[in-house]
This record gives C-alpha cells, sequence and structure tokens, in this order.
C-alpha cells in the first residue's frame, strides 16, 4: 500500500502536472479568470485522465508491446508496434472524450450546462496527453496507472482552481500596462510553482 | 509575374513574417506553452524542439490545407489530430535513430507536440482556410517565433543557472576556481514562468497595442 501512497502523493504535489511539469499550460491559463470555471474544468479532467490512462494501459500491454500479438499467430511473437502509441493514445483520448460528453448530456443535463465547453478541448489537453506517455515512458501497472491517474488529474485541478482564487482577487490590484492579463499571471503561477516545490522529497 | 514573385509575394511574406512578432505564438496568442517552459534548460534541447514544432507545424498545415476541401466539418479536428500525430511519430523516430540521448532528455514532450496548441491552432484556425503554399508558410512562421522565444529562454536559463551556452563554459564557477556563481534557481521550473513574464513585459512595453485591456 505504501509505493500507492507514495505514487500517489508525488504525482499530486511533487510532480505536481500543472506547477511543476507545465503541462496543460494553455487551458490552466485561458480557464483560471474565475473559481466556477476552473472547478468544472479541474473535474473534467480527473474524470477524463482516471479513464483514459487505464484504459490506454491496457491498450499498451495487449496490443502494442512487444509480443502482445503472440496469440494472433507466433509469426507475431517479437513483433512491437509501441511507436503506434502515440496515434492509438490520441485517439482514444478522443473517443473518450466524445463518450463522456454524451453520457453527461444524456444523464446529467445540469452538470453538462457547468463542464459543456470544456469537455471538447480536454481532448487537446497535453495533461491527459502526458498522463498516457508517463505512464508508458515509467512502465506502470494497471493498478499504478490508476492511481497516477487520480493523483496526476487532482493535482492539475488543485493548481488551477487555486490559481482562479488569485487571480480573482488580482481583478483589484493595479498591474502595469505591459504585465496586465498574461504576464501577471505568469508571474503568479511561478510563485505558485515555488510554493509546491517545498513537496519535493516528501516520501512514505 | 515571374516565379519568384509568385511563390513569394507580399501575402506570403506576411504569413511568414508576422508571427515572428507581431503576432509571435507565445506573446500574443498564448499558444504552446507547455513545451516553451519544459525543455528550456539547455540551449540544445530547446533548439531541437524548437525545430520539430517547425517542421511539424509546417508539414501539418500544408496537409490540413491540401485536404480542407473535402473534409466535412464535424470530423475536422479527427483528421487534424490524425494528421499531426503522423507526423510527430516521423520526427520522434527520426529522433530516436540519430540523437538518441536528446530524445531521452526530451522524454514525453517530443510526443507532447500532438497536443501543442501551435500546431493545432494554426491548422483549425489557418490552415483551414487558405491555400496550402501560404499554410506551409504560416507554419514555418510560427514556427520560427516559437522557436525565437524558446531559445530566448534557454538561453538566459542555461547561461545564468550553469554558466554554459550550448555545453560550452563560458562563465567559469566559483566551484572551479572561476568568478561566477551560478544561480541554481534558473535550472527549476518557477524560473522559466519569471523569463517568459519578462520577455511578454518586453514585448508588450515596446508594442504597446498588444496590452491587454481590463
Amino acid at each position: 500500500m505504501g509505493a500507492y501512497a507514495d505514487l500517489f502523493v508525488k504525482s499530486l504535489f511533487v510532480e505536481n502536472m500543472a506547477l511543476a511539469l507545465f503541462l496543460g499550460m494553455c487551458s490552466f491559463l485561458a480557464c483560471s479568470k474565475k473559481v466556477e470555471t476552473a472547478l468544472g474544468l479541474g473535474v473534467a479532467v480527473v474524470f477524463v485522465q482516471l479513464l483514459t490512462v487505464p484504459l490506454n494501459n491496457l491498450l499498451l500491454r495487449y496490443l502494442l508491446a512487444e509480443g502482445a500479438l503472440g496469440w494472433l499467430s507466433p509469426a507475431f511473437a517479437k513483433v512491437s508496434l509501441a511507436f503506434l502509441s502515440f496515434i492509438v493514445f490520441i485517439g482514444t483520448i478522443a473517443a473518450a472524450t466524445q463518450v463522456v460528453e454524451m453520457t453527461v448530456e444524456r444523464y446529467a443535463p445540469a452538470l453538462y450546462a457547468t463542464l459543456g465547453v470544456f469537455l471538447p478541448l480536454i481532448a487537446v489537453n497535453c495533461v491527459i496527453l502526458g498522463g498516457s506517455l508517463f505512464m508508458q515512458e515509467r512502465e506502470y501497472t494497471f493498478a499504478e496507472s490508476v492511481v497516477f491517474a487520480l493523483g496526476s488529474g487532482l493535482g492539475f485541478a488543485v493548481a488551477i482552481v487555486a490559481l482562479a482564487g488569485i487571480r480573482e482577487k488580482m481583478t483589484y490590484s493595479n498591474v502595469p500596462g505591459g504585465l496586465k492579463g498574461l504576464g501577471i499571471t505568469f508571474v503568479a503561477t511561478g510563485l505558485m510553482s515555488m510554493a509546491f516545490m517545498v513537496f519535493s522529497g516528501i516520501q512514505f | 509575374m515571374s516565379v519568384s514573385a509568385a511563390l513569394m509575394g507580399k501575402p506570403e511574406r506576411h504569413a511568414l513574417a508576422t508571427p515572428i512578432l507581431d503576432n509571435n505564438p507565445i506573446g500574443v496568442q498564448v499558444l504552446g506553452i507547455c513545451s516553451a517552459l519544459a525543455v528550456t534548460t539547455r540551449l540544445d534541447k530547446a533548439l531541437v524542439m524548437a525545430i520539430a514544432v517547425t517542421i511539424v507545424t509546417a508539414f501539418a498545415n500544408l496537409a490540413v490545407s491540401l485536404v480542407r476541401n473535402h473534409t466535412p466539418s464535424a470530423i475536422r479536428i479527427i483528421v487534424q489530430l490524425t494528421i499531426i500525430a503522423s507526423l510527430v511519430i516521423v520526427v520522434d523516430q527520426f529522433l530516436k535513430a540519430y540523437l538518441f540521448e536528446l530524445s531521452l532528455e526530451l522524454s514525453v514532450f517530443i510526443g507532447l507536440i500532438i497536443t501543442n496548441c501551435i500546431v493545432m491552432g494554426r491548422a483549425e484556425g489557418y490552415a483551414m482556410a487558405n491555400p496550402p503554399w501560404l499554410s506551409f508558410l504560416d507554419g514555418i512562421g510560427n514556427g520560427l517565433g516559437y522557436g525565437l522565444v524558446l531559445v530566448l529562454v534557454a538561453l538566459a536559463r542555461e547561461l545564468l543557472g550553469a554558466g554554459r551556452v550550448l555545453n560550452v563554459q563560458v562563465l567559469p564557477l566559483v566551484q572551479d576556481g572561476g568568478w561566477y556563481e551560478p544561480n541554481g534557481l534558473m535550472l527549476l521550473a518557477p524560473s522559466a514562468l519569471f523569463i517568459v513574464a519578462l520577455l511578454i513585459w518586453a514585448l508588450r512595453t515596446w508594442k504597446p497595442a498588444l496590452q491587454e485591456k481590463d
């Protein structure tokens, strides 16, 4: 259990997707003007991340890895399709986002009204593809990939909600013209990223 | 009209040149920030990344523009993603074959070119509405504009953080008997954000038309 707790804390705080690895920066900056929208995007990211990373893990293991096609015929025992992983991952992600969007629209119209705009955007969010690529690079097992997906998704959600809180307060500040908007948001994110560095080294 | 004027007329030069400063993808359009921050600890990594993104953006724009009149709008995102992902696979396999060490260090960030907003943004925003040659030049221009910011950030981080440029020691470090005390923060994540913020500040003070209104 300790290893899983360790991985969870590591992916949530130490290697925070947004603040330590800078993944998903575009939506991180674009959707963090209000806490409400930030929360919506955060929830959607956790959801899609939890769906796609384990799914891609299974696809990688039973379809793309070296020898995974061995059951078809012995001639395929040494075939590795791992170089196709990019295209398979992005396909899974695009399909999963579409399915999630339709399901939410059908069974939870209220949630759909809040998340509506963000769901399709998630297909091209670096956090989601990055999660699957890290899963491949670090060779996570299925259970590890579930824990990692939950941790990294929550990490992004925590970071974007926190930044939105800061930006809401900042609307009343007198910022120099050239730094207005994007510039000062970068500075705030940098300070948050420094604050998150205190988590490095935490282990269970 | 001569051949060179047909290939490099006014609209062509405009498509190539505006994204470099006036419509810089990072500083003005706010696209492609993720990789700009993550791969800039060393100049050689930033250069390889800039070249990779330029090639992918240019050829993705070209391909998307070629099929733009045959793509139903309902499935255009999937079509664009497939084109981009195929190009990125080619770039990734090329780097693994010829620059293996560097490709290990860039790790997932080559794969993440697929979701780099610059590539998607230009394919969706420009190539879907413009002819192939113009789109190709627009891709090159945006790649160069992105590369410019990447190189500036990487230069500052490598020089101030380790006293090196392209792995050559420029400032002699204190621990080797020199005079320069390296600033360790420059090699850590937050410094990239501060440097990009300063660059945006400088660009928008120089060109006030780019400043955001309240």
